[in-house]
Protein backbone atom coordinates (compact mmCIF):
# COMPACT_ATOMS: atom_id res chain seq x y z
CA UNK A 1 0.00 0.00 0.00
CA UNK A 2 1.23 3.46 -0.83
CA UNK A 3 1.16 6.03 1.92
CA UNK A 4 3.22 9.14 1.53
CA UNK A 5 1.98 10.72 4.74
CA UNK A 6 4.57 11.45 7.41
CA UNK A 7 3.78 12.52 10.96
CA UNK A 8 6.17 15.32 11.79
CA UNK A 9 8.33 18.03 10.31
CA UNK A 10 11.39 16.06 11.44
CA UNK A 11 10.18 12.95 9.57
CA UNK A 12 9.35 15.05 6.52
CA UNK A 13 12.87 16.50 6.37
CA UNK A 14 14.78 13.32 7.24
CA UNK A 15 17.91 12.88 5.16
CA UNK A 16 18.23 16.42 3.78
CA UNK A 17 21.98 16.80 3.31
CA UNK A 18 24.39 19.68 3.78
CA UNK A 19 25.06 21.38 0.45
CA UNK A 20 21.65 20.46 -1.01
CA UNK A 21 19.85 22.50 -3.64
CA UNK A 22 16.37 23.14 -2.29
CA UNK A 23 13.50 24.41 -4.45
CA UNK A 24 10.85 26.45 -2.66
CA UNK A 25 7.35 26.99 -3.99
CA UNK A 26 5.52 30.19 -3.14
CA UNK A 27 5.14 33.72 -4.39
CA UNK A 28 5.73 36.01 -1.43
CA UNK A 29 3.79 34.50 1.45
CA UNK A 30 1.21 32.77 -0.73
CA UNK A 31 1.90 29.09 -1.31
CA UNK A 32 5.14 28.95 0.65
CA UNK A 33 5.60 26.15 3.14
CA UNK A 34 6.79 28.09 6.19
CA UNK A 35 6.86 25.12 8.58
CA UNK A 36 9.01 22.93 6.35
CA UNK A 37 11.44 25.78 5.66
CA UNK A 38 11.75 26.64 9.34
CA UNK A 39 12.07 22.92 10.05
CA UNK A 40 15.40 23.02 8.21
CA UNK A 41 16.77 25.20 10.98
CA UNK A 42 16.24 22.47 13.55
CA UNK A 43 17.07 19.70 11.07
CA UNK A 44 20.48 21.31 10.73
CA UNK A 45 21.31 21.17 7.00
CA UNK A 46 23.76 23.91 6.07
CA UNK A 47 25.64 25.29 3.07
CA UNK A 48 22.36 25.21 1.16
CA UNK A 49 21.51 26.54 -2.29
CA UNK A 50 17.96 27.88 -2.15
CA UNK A 51 15.88 28.42 -5.28
CA UNK A 52 12.90 30.71 -4.72
CA UNK A 53 11.15 33.63 -6.36
CA UNK A 54 11.63 35.97 -3.39
CA UNK A 55 14.10 36.08 -0.51
CA UNK A 56 11.28 35.27 1.91
CA UNK A 57 8.92 37.65 3.64
CA UNK A 58 8.67 39.20 7.09
CA UNK A 59 10.86 37.44 9.64
CA UNK A 60 9.62 33.89 9.12
CA UNK A 61 10.44 30.92 6.88
CA UNK A 62 13.21 31.66 4.38
CA UNK A 63 14.01 34.97 6.08
CA UNK A 64 14.79 33.01 9.28
CA UNK A 65 16.79 30.38 7.44
CA UNK A 66 18.87 33.13 5.81
CA UNK A 67 19.36 34.86 9.15
CA UNK A 68 20.51 31.55 10.66
CA UNK A 69 23.34 31.50 8.11
CA UNK A 70 22.34 28.20 6.48
CA UNK A 71 22.19 29.47 2.92
CA UNK A 72 25.33 29.77 0.82
CA UNK A 73 23.67 30.69 -2.44
CA UNK A 74 20.30 32.05 -3.51
CA UNK A 75 18.89 31.55 -7.01
CA UNK A 76 16.08 34.04 -7.25
CA UNK A 77 14.17 36.45 -9.48
CA UNK A 78 13.18 39.09 -6.95
CA UNK A 79 15.45 38.84 -3.89
CA UNK A 80 13.62 41.24 -1.65
CA UNK A 81 11.94 40.58 1.66
CA UNK A 82 8.85 42.65 2.34
CA UNK A 83 9.36 44.21 5.76
CA UNK A 84 12.98 43.22 6.40
CA UNK A 85 16.54 43.80 5.18
CA UNK A 86 17.91 40.37 6.15
CA UNK A 87 18.85 39.37 2.60
CA UNK A 88 20.13 42.81 1.64
CA UNK A 89 22.46 42.92 4.65
CA UNK A 90 23.86 39.44 3.98
CA UNK A 91 24.37 40.26 0.31
CA UNK A 92 26.08 43.60 0.95
CA UNK A 93 28.33 41.93 3.52
CA UNK A 94 29.34 39.30 0.93
CA UNK A 95 27.93 36.48 3.07
CA UNK A 96 25.66 35.06 0.39
CA UNK A 97 25.95 34.46 -3.34
CA UNK A 98 23.13 35.55 -5.60
CA UNK A 99 22.22 34.20 -9.02
CA UNK A 100 19.58 36.53 -10.41
CA UNK A 101 17.23 34.82 -12.89
CA UNK A 102 14.25 36.29 -14.78
CA UNK A 103 11.05 34.90 -13.27
CA UNK A 104 9.89 33.04 -16.36
CA UNK A 105 13.35 31.58 -16.91
CA UNK A 106 13.39 30.42 -13.29
CA UNK A 107 10.06 28.60 -13.71
CA UNK A 108 11.04 27.15 -17.10
CA UNK A 109 14.46 25.95 -15.87
CA UNK A 110 12.69 23.91 -13.20
CA UNK A 111 10.02 22.68 -15.61
CA UNK A 112 12.78 21.62 -18.00
CA UNK A 113 14.57 19.71 -15.23
CA UNK A 114 11.33 17.93 -14.42
CA UNK A 115 10.74 17.08 -18.08
CA UNK A 116 14.23 15.74 -18.78
CA UNK A 117 15.29 18.70 -20.90
CA UNK A 118 18.89 19.72 -20.08
CA UNK A 119 18.75 23.23 -21.56
CA UNK A 120 16.63 25.46 -23.77
CA UNK A 121 16.82 28.71 -25.74
CA UNK A 122 14.72 31.72 -24.74
CA UNK A 123 14.55 35.34 -25.91
CA UNK A 124 14.28 36.54 -22.29
CA UNK A 125 17.44 38.33 -21.19
CA UNK A 126 19.09 38.68 -24.61
CA UNK A 127 21.22 41.88 -24.79
CA UNK A 128 21.07 42.29 -20.99
CA UNK A 129 23.48 41.82 -18.09
CA UNK A 130 21.74 38.54 -17.23
CA UNK A 131 22.84 36.83 -20.45
CA UNK A 132 26.50 37.79 -20.10
CA UNK A 133 28.82 34.88 -20.93
CA UNK A 134 25.91 32.71 -22.03
CA UNK A 135 25.56 31.13 -25.46
CA UNK A 136 23.44 33.16 -27.87
CA UNK A 137 21.94 31.58 -30.97
CA UNK A 138 19.78 32.98 -33.73
CA UNK A 139 16.61 31.28 -34.96
CA UNK A 140 14.43 32.81 -37.68
CA UNK A 141 16.26 36.14 -37.34
CA UNK A 142 15.78 36.48 -33.60
CA UNK A 143 18.39 36.03 -30.84
CA UNK A 144 17.95 33.53 -28.02
CA UNK A 145 20.02 32.73 -24.93
CA UNK A 146 20.79 29.20 -23.76
CA UNK A 147 19.53 28.51 -20.22
CA UNK A 148 20.18 25.29 -18.34
CA UNK A 149 17.70 23.14 -16.44
CA UNK A 150 17.62 23.67 -12.68
CA UNK A 151 17.25 20.45 -10.76
CA UNK A 152 16.73 20.32 -7.00
CA UNK A 153 17.82 17.71 -4.50
CA UNK A 154 14.73 18.61 -2.50
CA UNK A 155 11.53 20.60 -3.13
CA UNK A 156 9.49 22.03 -0.27
CA UNK A 157 6.00 22.85 -1.45
CA UNK A 158 2.61 23.80 -0.08
CA UNK A 159 -0.65 22.14 -1.13
CA UNK A 160 -4.31 22.71 -0.31
CA UNK A 161 -5.44 19.06 -0.33
CA UNK A 162 -3.48 15.83 -0.50
CA UNK A 163 -4.31 12.11 -0.49
CA UNK A 164 -2.10 9.17 0.45
CA UNK A 165 -0.79 8.77 -3.09
CA UNK A 166 0.53 12.32 -2.91
CA UNK A 167 -2.00 13.73 -5.37
CA UNK A 168 -2.23 17.47 -4.74
CA UNK A 169 -4.57 20.38 -5.31
CA UNK A 170 -3.76 24.02 -4.69
CA UNK A 171 -5.69 27.07 -3.53
CA UNK A 172 -6.10 29.93 -6.03
CA UNK A 173 -2.81 31.73 -6.68
CA UNK A 174 -1.15 29.50 -4.06
CA UNK A 175 -0.41 27.18 -6.99
CA UNK A 176 2.35 29.43 -8.46
CA UNK A 177 5.78 27.69 -8.42
CA UNK A 178 4.65 24.62 -6.43
CA UNK A 179 3.82 22.25 -9.31
CA UNK A 180 7.06 23.11 -11.15
CA UNK A 181 9.18 22.64 -8.02
CA UNK A 182 7.43 19.32 -7.37
CA UNK A 183 8.50 17.90 -10.73
CA UNK A 184 12.07 19.22 -10.61
CA UNK A 185 13.41 17.67 -7.39
CA UNK A 186 14.68 14.21 -6.47
CA UNK A 187 12.81 14.41 -3.14
CA UNK A 188 9.57 16.39 -3.08
CA UNK A 189 8.01 17.14 0.29
CA UNK A 190 4.58 18.76 0.54
CA UNK A 191 2.90 20.43 3.47
CA UNK A 192 -0.87 20.31 3.10
CA UNK A 193 -3.71 22.24 4.69
CA UNK A 194 -6.26 19.43 4.21
CA UNK A 195 -6.22 15.71 3.57
CA UNK A 196 -8.55 13.64 1.43
CA UNK A 197 -9.34 9.94 1.19
CA UNK A 198 -8.05 8.22 -1.91
CA UNK A 199 -10.67 8.75 -4.60
CA UNK A 200 -12.13 11.82 -2.94
CA UNK A 201 -10.18 14.34 -5.01
CA UNK A 202 -11.74 15.04 -8.39
CA UNK A 203 -9.25 13.62 -10.94
CA UNK A 204 -9.95 16.68 -13.11
CA UNK A 205 -8.86 18.94 -10.23
CA UNK A 206 -5.60 17.22 -9.26
CA UNK A 207 -2.82 19.54 -10.44
CA UNK A 208 0.20 17.61 -9.19
CA UNK A 209 -0.23 13.83 -9.43
CA UNK A 210 1.49 11.72 -6.81
CA UNK A 211 4.20 10.60 -9.21
CA UNK A 212 5.96 13.91 -8.47
CA UNK A 213 5.52 13.74 -4.68
CA UNK A 214 7.49 11.70 -2.13
CA UNK A 215 6.30 12.82 1.31
CA UNK A 216 3.20 14.63 2.56
CA UNK A 217 2.86 16.32 5.93
CA UNK A 218 -0.61 17.30 7.08
CA UNK A 219 0.03 20.44 9.08
CA UNK A 220 -2.68 23.09 8.69
CA UNK A 221 -0.93 26.41 8.26
CA UNK A 222 -3.79 28.91 8.36
CA UNK A 223 -4.02 31.86 5.97
CA UNK A 224 -0.90 33.39 4.46
CA UNK A 225 0.04 36.70 6.08
CA UNK A 226 0.88 39.38 3.51
CA UNK B 1 17.00 82.86 -21.01
CA UNK B 2 13.33 82.19 -21.17
CA UNK B 3 11.46 84.99 -22.86
CA UNK B 4 8.17 86.29 -21.53
CA UNK B 5 6.29 84.72 -24.41
CA UNK B 6 7.89 81.32 -23.77
CA UNK B 7 7.07 81.62 -20.08
CA UNK B 8 3.45 82.39 -20.86
CA UNK B 9 3.32 79.44 -23.25
CA UNK B 10 4.90 77.06 -20.69
CA UNK B 11 2.39 78.14 -18.09
CA UNK B 12 -0.41 77.05 -20.36
CA UNK B 13 0.95 73.46 -20.37
CA UNK B 14 -1.34 71.04 -18.58
CA UNK B 15 0.52 67.71 -18.23
CA UNK B 16 -1.66 64.64 -17.83
CA UNK B 17 -1.93 63.31 -14.29
CA UNK B 18 -1.06 59.66 -13.62
CA UNK B 19 -4.74 58.78 -13.74
CA UNK B 20 -5.19 60.67 -17.01
CA UNK B 21 -2.16 58.87 -18.47
CA UNK B 22 -3.67 55.53 -17.48
CA UNK B 23 -7.04 56.57 -18.93
CA UNK B 24 -5.41 57.74 -22.16
CA UNK B 25 -3.71 54.37 -22.58
CA UNK B 26 -6.87 52.45 -21.70
CA UNK B 27 -8.65 54.12 -24.66
CA UNK B 28 -6.28 52.29 -27.01
CA UNK B 29 -6.89 48.79 -25.62
CA UNK B 30 -9.16 46.72 -27.86
CA UNK B 31 -12.10 44.58 -26.90
CA UNK B 32 -11.04 40.98 -26.28
CA UNK B 33 -7.35 41.59 -25.54
CA UNK B 34 -5.36 39.63 -22.93
CA UNK B 35 -3.31 42.21 -21.04
CA UNK B 36 -0.61 42.18 -18.38
CA UNK B 37 -0.17 45.38 -16.37
CA UNK B 38 3.16 46.02 -14.63
CA UNK B 39 3.47 47.20 -11.06
CA UNK B 40 3.00 50.94 -10.35
CA UNK B 41 1.19 53.39 -12.67
CA UNK B 42 0.38 50.62 -15.22
CA UNK B 43 -1.86 48.94 -12.61
CA UNK B 44 -4.14 52.02 -12.75
CA UNK B 45 -5.03 51.23 -16.38
CA UNK B 46 -7.50 48.51 -15.31
CA UNK B 47 -9.70 51.18 -13.69
CA UNK B 48 -10.18 52.98 -17.00
CA UNK B 49 -11.17 50.22 -19.39
CA UNK B 50 -14.80 50.96 -20.16
CA UNK B 51 -17.66 48.51 -19.69
CA UNK B 52 -18.12 48.48 -23.46
CA UNK B 53 -14.96 46.35 -23.72
CA UNK B 54 -14.19 42.89 -22.37
CA UNK B 55 -10.49 42.87 -21.50
CA UNK B 56 -8.85 39.99 -19.65
CA UNK B 57 -6.07 40.85 -17.24
CA UNK B 58 -3.26 38.36 -16.56
CA UNK B 59 -0.94 38.28 -13.58
CA UNK B 60 2.49 36.58 -13.58
CA UNK B 61 1.65 34.46 -10.54
CA UNK B 62 -0.84 32.45 -12.53
CA UNK B 63 -4.11 34.39 -12.51
CA UNK B 64 -6.06 35.01 -15.71
CA UNK B 65 -9.15 37.20 -15.47
CA UNK B 66 -8.43 39.60 -12.61
CA UNK B 67 -11.50 41.48 -11.35
CA UNK B 68 -11.78 44.62 -9.22
CA UNK B 69 -10.03 44.88 -5.84
CA UNK B 70 -12.03 43.12 -3.08
CA UNK B 71 -13.82 44.89 -0.25
CA UNK B 72 -12.29 44.28 3.17
CA UNK B 73 -14.81 41.55 3.96
CA UNK B 74 -14.33 39.76 0.64
CA UNK B 75 -10.57 39.20 0.82
CA UNK B 76 -9.40 35.75 -0.28
CA UNK B 77 -6.02 35.26 1.44
CA UNK B 78 -4.64 33.05 -1.38
CA UNK B 79 -5.69 35.36 -4.19
CA UNK B 80 -3.06 38.00 -4.96
CA UNK B 81 -1.52 39.69 -7.99
CA UNK B 82 2.14 40.07 -8.95
CA UNK B 83 2.32 43.21 -6.79
CA UNK B 84 1.18 40.99 -3.88
CA UNK B 85 -2.08 42.89 -3.46
CA UNK B 86 -5.40 41.13 -2.86
CA UNK B 87 -7.51 40.75 -6.00
CA UNK B 88 -10.68 39.04 -7.17
CA UNK B 89 -11.25 36.64 -10.05
CA UNK B 90 -13.81 37.44 -12.74
CA UNK B 91 -16.33 34.90 -13.99
CA UNK B 92 -14.48 32.88 -16.60
CA UNK B 93 -11.16 33.40 -14.82
CA UNK B 94 -8.65 30.62 -14.21
CA UNK B 95 -5.47 29.67 -12.35
CA UNK B 96 -2.30 28.17 -13.80
CA UNK B 97 1.15 27.39 -12.41
CA UNK B 98 4.14 29.65 -12.94
CA UNK B 99 5.64 27.85 -15.95
CA UNK B 100 2.30 28.00 -17.79
CA UNK B 101 1.79 31.61 -16.77
CA UNK B 102 5.15 32.52 -18.27
CA UNK B 103 4.50 30.33 -21.31
CA UNK B 104 1.60 32.72 -21.97
CA UNK B 105 4.00 35.63 -21.67
CA UNK B 106 7.04 34.20 -23.46
CA UNK B 107 5.03 32.33 -26.06
CA UNK B 108 3.46 35.52 -27.42
CA UNK B 109 -0.07 34.80 -26.20
CA UNK B 110 -0.68 38.16 -24.50
CA UNK B 111 -1.90 40.98 -26.76
CA UNK B 112 -0.38 43.71 -24.63
CA UNK B 113 1.96 44.33 -21.75
CA UNK B 114 2.21 47.72 -20.09
CA UNK B 115 5.37 48.47 -18.10
CA UNK B 116 6.92 51.43 -16.33
CA UNK B 117 10.52 52.34 -17.22
CA UNK B 118 13.54 54.43 -16.24
CA UNK B 119 14.16 55.19 -19.89
CA UNK B 120 13.29 54.09 -23.43
CA UNK B 121 15.37 54.47 -26.60
CA UNK B 122 14.34 55.53 -30.08
CA UNK B 123 14.89 51.94 -31.24
CA UNK B 124 12.52 50.53 -28.65
CA UNK B 125 15.02 49.46 -25.99
CA UNK B 126 13.66 49.54 -22.45
CA UNK B 127 15.47 49.86 -19.12
CA UNK B 128 13.39 49.30 -16.02
CA UNK B 129 15.03 46.82 -13.65
CA UNK B 130 18.39 48.06 -12.39
CA UNK B 131 19.86 51.46 -11.63
CA UNK B 132 23.43 50.47 -12.39
CA UNK B 133 25.62 47.53 -13.40
CA UNK B 134 26.62 47.17 -9.76
CA UNK B 135 23.19 47.56 -8.17
CA UNK B 136 23.53 46.71 -4.48
CA UNK B 137 20.15 44.95 -4.37
CA UNK B 138 19.37 43.76 -7.89
CA UNK B 139 15.93 42.29 -8.55
CA UNK B 140 14.40 41.52 -11.94
CA UNK B 141 11.14 39.64 -11.34
CA UNK B 142 9.20 39.07 -14.57
CA UNK B 143 10.26 42.30 -16.29
CA UNK B 144 12.57 40.71 -18.88
CA UNK B 145 10.02 38.02 -19.77
CA UNK B 146 7.21 40.54 -20.17
CA UNK B 147 9.39 42.89 -22.19
CA UNK B 148 10.19 40.29 -24.87
CA UNK B 149 7.09 38.15 -24.88
CA UNK B 150 3.88 40.13 -25.37
CA UNK B 151 2.60 40.96 -28.87
CA UNK B 152 2.82 44.65 -27.97
CA UNK B 153 4.88 46.39 -25.30
CA UNK B 154 3.68 49.84 -24.29
CA UNK B 155 5.52 51.92 -21.70
CA UNK B 156 3.71 54.23 -19.31
CA UNK B 157 6.00 56.73 -17.54
CA UNK B 158 6.72 60.39 -16.77
CA UNK B 159 8.31 62.18 -19.73
CA UNK B 160 11.32 63.34 -17.67
CA UNK B 161 12.92 62.53 -14.31
CA UNK B 162 12.05 64.58 -11.24
CA UNK B 163 15.11 66.73 -12.04
CA UNK B 164 13.81 67.34 -15.56
CA UNK B 165 16.28 64.99 -17.32
CA UNK B 166 14.95 63.34 -20.46
CA UNK B 167 13.91 59.68 -20.49
CA UNK B 168 13.21 59.25 -24.20
CA UNK B 169 16.74 58.67 -25.37
CA UNK B 170 18.95 57.91 -28.34
CA UNK B 171 20.33 55.08 -26.18
CA UNK B 172 19.21 53.93 -22.75
CA UNK B 173 21.39 55.14 -19.89
CA UNK B 174 20.37 52.33 -17.50
CA UNK B 175 20.98 48.56 -17.90
CA UNK B 176 18.62 47.13 -20.52
CA UNK B 177 15.60 44.98 -19.77
CA UNK B 178 15.09 44.15 -23.45
CA UNK B 179 16.11 45.62 -26.77
CA UNK B 180 13.92 46.79 -29.61
CA UNK B 181 10.60 45.66 -28.15
CA UNK B 182 8.76 48.84 -27.11
CA UNK B 183 6.24 49.98 -29.71
CA UNK B 184 4.57 52.91 -27.94
CA UNK B 185 5.19 55.25 -25.00
CA UNK B 186 2.56 57.12 -22.98
CA UNK B 187 3.96 59.98 -20.89
CA UNK B 188 2.45 62.87 -18.96
CA UNK B 189 3.18 65.07 -22.01
CA UNK B 190 2.56 62.92 -25.09
CA UNK B 191 1.80 59.62 -26.76
CA UNK B 192 4.62 58.48 -29.04
CA UNK B 193 4.94 55.56 -31.43
CA UNK B 194 8.34 54.01 -31.99
CA UNK B 195 8.87 53.69 -35.73
CA UNK B 196 11.84 52.83 -37.92
CA UNK B 197 12.57 56.57 -37.92
CA UNK B 198 12.42 56.86 -34.11
CA UNK B 199 9.83 58.54 -31.88
CA UNK B 200 6.77 59.79 -33.69
CA UNK B 201 4.37 61.97 -31.69
CA UNK B 202 0.75 60.80 -31.95
CA UNK B 203 -0.87 62.98 -29.29
CA UNK B 204 0.15 65.73 -26.87
CA UNK B 205 -1.24 66.90 -23.49
CA UNK B 206 -3.13 70.23 -23.51
CA UNK B 207 -0.90 73.25 -24.12
CA UNK B 208 2.21 71.21 -25.04
CA UNK B 209 3.95 72.59 -28.15
CA UNK B 210 6.34 70.70 -30.43
CA UNK B 211 9.25 72.83 -29.14
CA UNK B 212 8.30 72.26 -25.49
CA UNK B 213 8.21 68.48 -26.05
CA UNK B 214 11.48 68.37 -28.03
CA UNK B 215 13.29 70.38 -25.32
CA UNK B 216 12.39 67.64 -22.83
CA UNK B 217 13.38 64.73 -25.10
CA UNK B 218 16.91 63.62 -25.95
CA UNK B 219 16.00 61.77 -29.16
CA UNK B 220 14.76 63.69 -32.15
CA UNK B 221 10.98 63.68 -32.50
CA UNK B 222 8.90 63.57 -35.64
CA UNK B 223 5.34 64.80 -35.81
Amino acid sequence: MISKFVNSVAQALEGVQDGSTILLGGFGAVGQSVHLIEGLIEQGAKDLTIVANNAGYGRVGLARLLEAGRVRRLICSFPRIAGSTIFENLYKAGKIELELVPQGTLAERMRAAGAGIPAFYTPTGVNTLLSKNKEIREYHGRKYVLEEALQGDVALIEAWQADRWGNLTYKQSGRNFNPVCAMAAKLTIAQTQHTAELGELDPEAIVTPGVFVDRVLHLPYGSPQL
Amino acid sequence: MTTLTEKALNESVRPWTRHEMAARLAQDISDGWFVNLGIGIPTLVANYVGDDKEVIFHSENGVIGIGPAPGEDDIEPWLINAGKQYITLKQGGSYVHHADSFAMIRGGHLDLCVLGAYDVSKTGDIANWALSETDTAPAVGGAMDLAVGAKRLWVLMEHTTKDGKPRLMNQCAYPLTASGTVSRVYTNLAVLDITEAGFRVMDMAPGVSREYLQERTEAELSF
